[in-house]
């Protein structure tokens, strides 16, 4: 039984409410690279709070949400690839020329290549632009850490890549 | 559609298959690689009917993939009712489709091996329950048996490519698939006695002996000072026309084919149920590249966790909640699916009606303890829809009405794999305790591992177990 009482199109996205939650000022978001956890239900779980090497992650008890403390934390993206509910991503807002980049755990194959282009999708997995993958990371546990950068209008709604337009 | 996966995000098949071998399936040579089950393999060919049903032969095809549902029974080197799903292919073998009932062959010539163990715990059940419980009685001291009927030890941890949630210090954040390889090499390590592929057919004495079958012919009679079940549980079926063509397979029958033996079941699926099992299976189809159509669930609301089904959203995968499967479509075999909307009492609401195509529907709508074993024994037990059916009473040390007779994980309850761990390990202490093992030192022990379980179970999504598992605590008590 789940807990939260949802509307029915909103099934397994957050709430604005969530998202207003879970996403740090925009002073912060300028200033460069930060973690964002999207998780916001009360379930056992505690990985990212014991990865983060700089104490910003703390949870009153095993259940409560994460809290982050986005001044402390500097997106180094210790929490992202181990995050059992794949909810942490980054953002960076700091770029030069209108760009953002999200960084995001990605489980898929074929592991994206840097420079390559991909369709930029929101958290009902709709393409809202293209865009370009900047870096990628392997994870000793094959989870692929992929950097993408796009308009940085939409970077705070980025949740995923499309590899084929759908 | 080749039905082998050759890349996969998280696992490395190619590499790992064993030997090519051949078998005769009706005549026919059919490819199979060493390690995979009869039932695996058949379905990699393309062949979907394994068995026809006794009273009206209709087809019935893979289900759940650990030897606890009826529909694979095959007749095998003219042995009928052979288990396919569980049983090893080997080369040569003749396997035949089976209609109806078996008949045992009166000239068929069994050779039965005894054999007599004697040790102070037996597990029955090698899942995250009872590799956990092991774990906790060898590193005690004490000599260790565990007994699965799978080919594989791990229980359904070996098909859960996905990382695990609770605590950092009880295996957080680790795959289960390399929680269960590290459980069994630990045991391995202490030289506990692993017996795979052995069905426990049955308890006697009162949960003393037990009897356990190894693949069809070696009779193994047990007798241990304590027993734990940690048997797990089945998944539930669900009313439908149609429900029972090959291609409606249980979520963990489907996980098995592809994250243990890496065989893609179909192209397109629906899944039905949004619990944590459909979301996170629905998530695996995806990284082994078969559509995901649709999650429909019936409630009103996402059963599992967000943070899972978000993950399944943003791959673009509707999740329908309010929504039902009405009826399965195909003649032979699944081949689409009429989904239909429920209204605000629960109803289908006629004129909702729309068509899928799939090839592939799996259920993943609860499972049900498998208590038989316990019941057997002669424990008490109740009825308790927040533990998902009937279960053996115990107590928060999971000890039964029968002393020396105790019971974890699913079997005691359905839960999470974490949660069941933690109570293997309880288990395991309990028996240590009652063994005269070390009894300061365990009680310890026994304790920080139920204040871990408490802070497991204080989820919202705990809610209606913590109610059930009071209950079952009162009932102990009120026995006693």
């Amino acid at each position: 039984m789940n807990p939260r009482e949802e509307k029915k199109e909103a099934a397994g996205v957050l709430t604005k409410d969530d998202i207003t939650n879970v996403i740090p000022p925009k002073e912060r978001l300028q200033k460069g690279s930060v973690a964002i956890i999207e998780c916001v239900e009360r379930i056992p779980c505690d990985p990212c709070k014991e990865a983060c090497p700089l104490g910003a992650i703390s949870k009153k008890s095993l259940i409560e949400p994460p809290r982050i403390d986005w001044n402390r934390c500097n997106g180094c993206g210790a929490c992202l690839s181990v995050c059992p509910g794949l909810a942490i991503f980054l953002i960076d807002l700091s770029l030069p020329g209108g760009k953002g980049l999200v960084t995001m755990p990605y489980e898929l194959l074929p592991v994206p290549k840097v420079e390559e282009e991909v369709y930029a999708l929101d958290r009902r997995g709709k393409p809202l632009s293209k865009g370009q993958i900047v870096k990628t990371r392997m994870s000793k546990d094959k989870t692929t850490v992929v950097t993408v950068a796009v308009d940085e209008k939409i970077a705070l709604d980025v949740r995923n890549i499309g590899r084929t337009a759908k | 559609m080749d039905p082998w996966l050759r890349s996969h995000p998280i696992i490395d098949f190619e590499s790992n298959r064993g030997k090519l071998i051949h078998f005769l399936y009706e005549g026919k040579r059919v490819k199979a690689y060493e390690g995979q089950t009869i039932a695996a393999a058949l379905l990699a060919s393309g062949i979907k009917t394994l068995h026809y049903s006794n009273k009206y032969q209709r087809p019935r095809g893979f289900f759940c993939a650990i030897g606890k549902c009826s529909s694979c029974l095959m007749r095998v080197d003219g042995v009928p009712n052979v288990k396919t799903c569980v049983e090893p292919v080997t080369d040569g073998m003749i396997v035949e489709c089976q209609m109806g009932k078996g008949e045992i062959s009166i000239a068929s010539e069994v050779k039965v091996q005894n054999c007599r163990i004697e040790t102070d715990v037996a597990i029955v059940g090698a899942g995250p329950a009872g590799l956990s419980a092991a774990m906790t009685a060898s590193q005690l001291g004490l000599d260790v048996v565990v007994i699965d009927e799978n080919p594989i030890a791990g229980g359904q941890l070996i098909k859960q490519t996905h990382k695990f949630f609770g605590s950092v210090k009880n295996q957080a954040g680790i795959r289960g698939t390399e929680i269960a390889k590290l459980l069994v090499r630990q045991l391995k390590d202490m030289e506990a006695e692993m017996i795979t592929g052995a069905s426990v057919i049955g308890s006697y004495e009162g949960g003393k002996t037990l009897v356990a079958v190894q693949n069809n012919y070696a009779l193994k009679e047990i007798h241990p000072k304590k027993i734990i079940v940690a048997t797990g549980s089945r998944e539930n079926f669900l009313v439908f026309p149609n429900n029972d063509l090959p291609g409606v397979c249980g979520a963990g029958g489907v996980q098995t084919l592809v994250n243990v033996y890496g065989i893609k079941p179909g192209e397109n699926a629906l899944i039905v149920g949004s619990g944590n099992v459909g979301l996170i299976l629905g998530y695996q189809l995806l990284q082994a590249g078969i559509n995901v159509k649709a999650v429909v669930e019936a409630m009103p609301r996402i059963g599992g966790y967000l943070v899972h089904a978000s993950k399944l959203r943003r791959m673009g995968v509707p999740i329908l909640t309010a929504h039902t499967i009405k009826r399965a479509i195909g003649k032979d075999c699944v081949e689409g699916a009429t989904l239909i909307a429920l209204d605000e009492e629960g109803k289908p609401a006629e004129g909702t009606e729309q068509d899928v195509e799939v090839d592939l529907i799996c259920l993943a709508v609860g499972l049900t303890p498998s208590s038989e074993l316990l019941f057997q024994a002669g424990c008490k037990w109740t009825y308790l829809p927040e533990l998902g059916g009937y279960v053996a009473i115990h107590s928060r040390d999971l000890e039964t009405t029968k002393k020396g007779v105790y019971v974890a994980g699913d079997a005691s309850g359905i839960e999470e794999a974490d949660t069941a761990m933690m109570e293997g390990k309880i288990a395991g202490a309990d028996a240590a305790i009652k063994l005269g093992v070390a009894a300061r030192k365990t009680e310890k022990i026994k304790i920080e591992d139920r204040k871990e379980l408490d802070l497991l179970r204080a989820s919202p999504f705990s809610e209606r177990v913590k109610i059930g598992k009071q209950r079952v605590w009162t009932l102990m008590e009120d026995y006693e």
